[in-house]
């Protein structure tokens, strides 16, 4: 056996703790991801890619992206103005502020899509106003938009906001004394140094936008070819028993999220600053 | 242009930065603001720039109230303590930018920017490197590109901030003259802030010397060194030796030491420059602890017959015998007399 | 300098005065424009939305808040919340510094992608992983078939929604611990060496104590996620009630019979936990920053 340094531990431990970690990681990440794989081909190609685009199917892929784009401008806007307001100003009440920010993240799914059925359901607060004229939210699209803006509220801002305040004010404090304006300096002076941090937040607001379930299932109505998102119509399959189906549209799902992965993966390669720890 | 500030006050969630501060600064002059890091001198500076606002008192630049007035419309080039170069952008695009960003009609032609940039990069000898960016730089370049940046939009004011803090001490002091022949160049009023009162008696016109918040004193380099007007001036700027004592009968004495002054009796504190001192049959006794012998004058370290350690500065051929261990007798030549208030 | 720049910018900054409540002026533009927009859009789509359902609840007696809040179906629901996240957030902890300490320590085949793969539960839509997970431990699934014979039944269990759970709750731990190990640094290692410590007595007195604060936030904040975690666990937990029902489907439930007020009342019990927690990880951070200064 080879010397072995006082920090390294001997060939047993690093065996023993891998198979350990391979063996979790197997049941609980690897195995779950390949199943998904293989319930979706089960039949073959051709039933998975047919289920991919049935009418209701391809209805749940159009909402699910029509969400994605209003969630994801929605949050680019609050991010970096919450993050300029942060990270640039000095005020009473930040901290609590950016604790607020923070708070969908604590919050269980099902009840972000509660409060919003308790407001606008047609049993809660404005039910009976939105009725009187003819206004849909709850069992229609606007609630799950509204869902969807709730749980991916915090993901921009809270990419930018650490990252800003990091890169202080120097800079934008050198553009004013030479002129610029607001807009100037946070487009040509700010942008620029924060760019791959947006992108990495962008990226995680995408991926659980279009993925949420728990939130925008109480608030969908599981209306078939209206409300129904990607998750929504995997549950529905699933519980038709339509197994390869629901499998499929899984699969659609589990690519984009390996994509979201690896391009994560690529950003913190390239861009080491915009993640210290993942969340 | 002269800068007038009046009464100036500027608090900070803890403590006061600044406290009633008034200060004229004269057309086309170079002055310093000299202090103790947390005396309020950048905090002054930046108000003068814009970048932080009074909560009481005035700017006024040429009788134009401008205490409230944007950065923006100051029209002064600021450098950064940091440089605070934008790091995405290549030194002329760095240099352009106060250019660029102006509104259409007030921007000029693109091939002017570019001959005002290159005009720029010349006079802070960095020809040639425009295409660079700052992180390929080194501290003493990065500083000048800082200084072209902030002089490109043609400022009617210049203020730097601790400009050579961040550089080591050679470069320092090649960058001081470049201050002063470009400061000579462009005739443009200029302030900057430094701990470092060598720095300040070298290279400014005029010193204002700030602790805790208000000025003690403005003047010449001469002025502030050989007439200061308060003992925190006369201990900060330049070497010296202090004696916490008492004046009887015109002779200041503090233990063993004894001085004659020409002063009303009371409690005093007294400051006497190593170079103030001399050898006299009938002065005050000191020990002799320590000799560096630096060219034509002699450092001595040493030590009172009630243990007091001074420093005396002596030229060679005023010093006579001197060896560790001999006694010297000692008067001042000149002494600072001032309340222990103080 | 022109005159007109400066007055255009004067008497209506000046009236605004130097200083005002809430901060001191900036040199930097942009301040109120950025804040309105940062609490208008959080007053109205999370503040103002969350206090509705604090609001219904609170519109009922003591007695009503009892009999829906913590009717025996709720206060099983609870229990199988708490405890099956409880568990999870242990069994991470054991899994997850094991999974930390190989990618920061071993080097081996496959390690970017074993890196990039624990995050997917970040990454992968709830029910995506509930199916598939469900589909997974199901008595004649890829694994279920193998515990069925052992008596082990995992999927439509309590055990299922363990499994679930930590599934979700894996990169808390992983991703809260990891940064902390890299920065601890080999030099602390070796000088406790080179005092004579034995290997065990380096990992146990000195590593883990080093982790302990990321550790206990890591279990905090998956403990956290998995006590309202729904997506992932419905399909594998059997929604039995009293038996496999979790607290967040019992929410769903009582909306789907317009039971508001019960669905409120649970609803706010799971937010002051939740809230609960976030005190307790602050706290935890707090003492770590402390610590460490």
């Amino acid at each position: 056996m080879s010397p072995r340094s006082s920090t390294q531990d001997p060939w047993w431990v690093r065996a023993l703790v891998l198979s350990l970690v391979a063996v979790f990681l197997g049941l609980i990440l690897v195995l779950p991801l390949v199943s998904v794989f293989a319930e979706a081909l089960r039949q073959g190609l051709g039933p998975a890619l047919e289920a991919m685009s049935t009418p209701d199917a391809t209805a749940s892929i159009k909402l699910t992206l029509l969400t994605a784009a209003v969630a994801v401008p929605f949050n680019i806007v609050f991010g970096v103005a919450a993050a300029w307001a942060v990270a640039k100003h000095e005020f009473w009440g930040k901290s609590l502020l950016i604790s607020l920010i923070d708070v969908p993240f604590s919050v269980s799914p099902v009840v972000a899509g509660l409060i919003y059925v308790l407001i606008f359901g047609s049993h809660g607060w404005f039910g009976s106003w939105l009725i009187d004229h003819n206004i849909k939210i709850i069992f229609a699209v606007p609630g799950i938009m509204l869902a969807t803006l709730f749980v991916t509220f915090p993901f921009v801002a809270r990419e930018l906001i650490p990252l800003m305040q990091e890169q202080g004010v120097d800079e934008e404090e050198a553009a004013a004394s030479m002129g610029a304006g607001g807009w100037m300096t946070l487009w040509r002076v700010t942008t620029p140094n924060i760019r791959w941090g947006l992108l990495y937040g962008v990226l995680l607001c995408n991926a659980r936008a279009m993925g949420e379930f728990g939130a925008v299932s109480v608030v969908s109505g599981h209306i078939r070819g209206l409300t129904n998102t990607m998750p929504l119509h995997v549950e529905i399959l699933y519980n038709e028993y339509d197994f390869v189906g629901a499998f499929s549209v899984a699969a659609l799902l589990c690519l984009l999220s390996i994509l979201t992965l690896i391009l994560k993966g690529l950003l913190e390669m390239l861009q080491p600053q915009v993640r210290r720890a993942g969340r | 242009m002269t800068i007038s500030i009046r009464s100036v006050e500027k608090q900070f969630a803890r403590y006061p930065a600044l406290r009633g501060v008034s200060l004229e600064v004269q057309p086309g002059e170079l002055l310093a603001l000299l202090g103790p890091s947390g005396s309020g001198k950048t905090t002054l500076l930046r108000i003068i720039a814009g970048l932080e606002f009074p909560e009481a008192g005035q700017v006024a630049f040429d009788d134009q109230d401008v205490t409230f007035a944007s950065a923006a419309a100051r029209k002064v080039g600021f450098v950064f303590q940091q440089y605070a170069l934008f790091r995405h952008m290549t030194v002329a695009k760095n240099i352009a930018f106060g250019l660029d960003v102006r509104k259409a009609k007030d921007r000029p032609a693109r091939a002017e920017i570019n001959r005002r940039v290159e005009e720029l990069l010349g006079l802070v000898e960095l020809g040639g490197l425009g295409g660079r960016y700052p992180a390929q730089l080194s501290g003493g370049q990065r500083q000048r590109v800082a200084l072209a940046r902030a002089l490109a939009v043609s400022p009617q004011v210049l203020l730097l901030d601790e400009p050579f803090g961040a550089l080591d001490a050679t470069v320092r002091k090649s960058l001081r003259k470049e201050l002063r022949r470009i400061h000579n160049a462009t005739g443009v009023t200029t302030i900057f802030v430094t701990h470092d009162q060598e720095e300040a008696l070298d290279l400014a016109d005029r010193v204002a010397i700030l602790n805790q918040g208000s000025i003690e004193q403005v003047g010449t380099p001469q002025e502030v060194y050989e007439q200061p007007a308060s003992a925190f001036v006369c201990s900060f700027v330049g070497e010296t030796n202090r004696f916490d004592g008492a004046v009887s009968g015109g002779r200041f004495v503090c233990g063993s030491v004894s001085l004659a002054v020409d002063c009303a009796d009371g409690p005093k504190t007294a400051f006497v420059r190593p170079h103030d001192l001399v050898v006299a049959p009938d002065g005050f006794e000191a020990q002799i602890v320590r000799v560096t012998a630096q060219g034509p004058v002699i450092q001595i370290e040493a030590q009172t017959a009630s243990d007091q350690p001074i420093e005396i500065s002596l030229a060679r051929q005023d010093a006579g015998s001197i060896a560790v261990g001999l006694t010297l007798r000692l008067a001042a030549r000149k002494i600072h007399l001032f309340d222990p208030a103080d | 300098m022109s005159s007109s720049t400066l007055t255009s910018a004067g008497p209506d900054r000046r009236a605004r005065g130097a200083k005002t409540l809430f901060r001191r002026r900036s040199a930097i533009s942009g301040f109120g424009l950025s804040l309105g927009v940062t609490v208008s859009l959080l007053s109205l789509v999370v503040l103002i939305p969350l206090s509705a359902v604090i609001l219904q609840a609170s519109g009922q007696s003591f007695s009503e808040v009892l009999a829906a809040g913590f009717s025996p179906r709720a206060l099983g629901a609870f229990r199988l919340s708490f405890g099956a996240a409880f568990v999870a957030a242990a069994v991470n902890a054991v899994f997850g510094v094991l999974t930390a300490w190989a990618l920061v320590r071993y080097e081996f085949p496959g390690k970017s992608i074993i890196n990039g793969l624990v995050d997917l539960p970040f990454a992968l839509p709830t029910a995506v992983a509930g199916i598939a997970l469900a589909a997974l431990y199901a008595p004649n699934g890829w694994v279920g078939q193998y515990l069925e014979p052992m008596g082990i039944k995992a999927a439509y269990t309590p055990l299922g929604v363990v499994i679930a759970l930590t599934f979700i709750g894996l990169p808390f731990v992983v991703r809260t611990i990891e940064p902390v190990l890299r920065d601890l640094s080999a030099d602390v290692e070796e000088a406790a060496a080179s005092l004579g410590a034995g290997r065990l007595s380096i990992i146990g007195r000195v590593i883990l104590p080093a982790l302990g604060p990321a550790w206990l936030t890591g279990f905090a904040l998956s403990f956290a996620r998995g006590v309202g975690e729904y997506g992932s666990v419905i399909f594998i937990a059997g929604n039995m009630p009293f038996k496999s029902e979790i607290a967040p489907l019992l929410i769903v439930i009582q909306l789907e019979q317009f039971n508001y007020q019960a669905a409120s009342t649970i609803a706010v019990v799971m937010l002051s936990a939740s809230f609960a927690m976030l005190l307790v990880i602050n706290a935890i951070q707090a003492w770590a920053r402390k610590r460490s200064a």
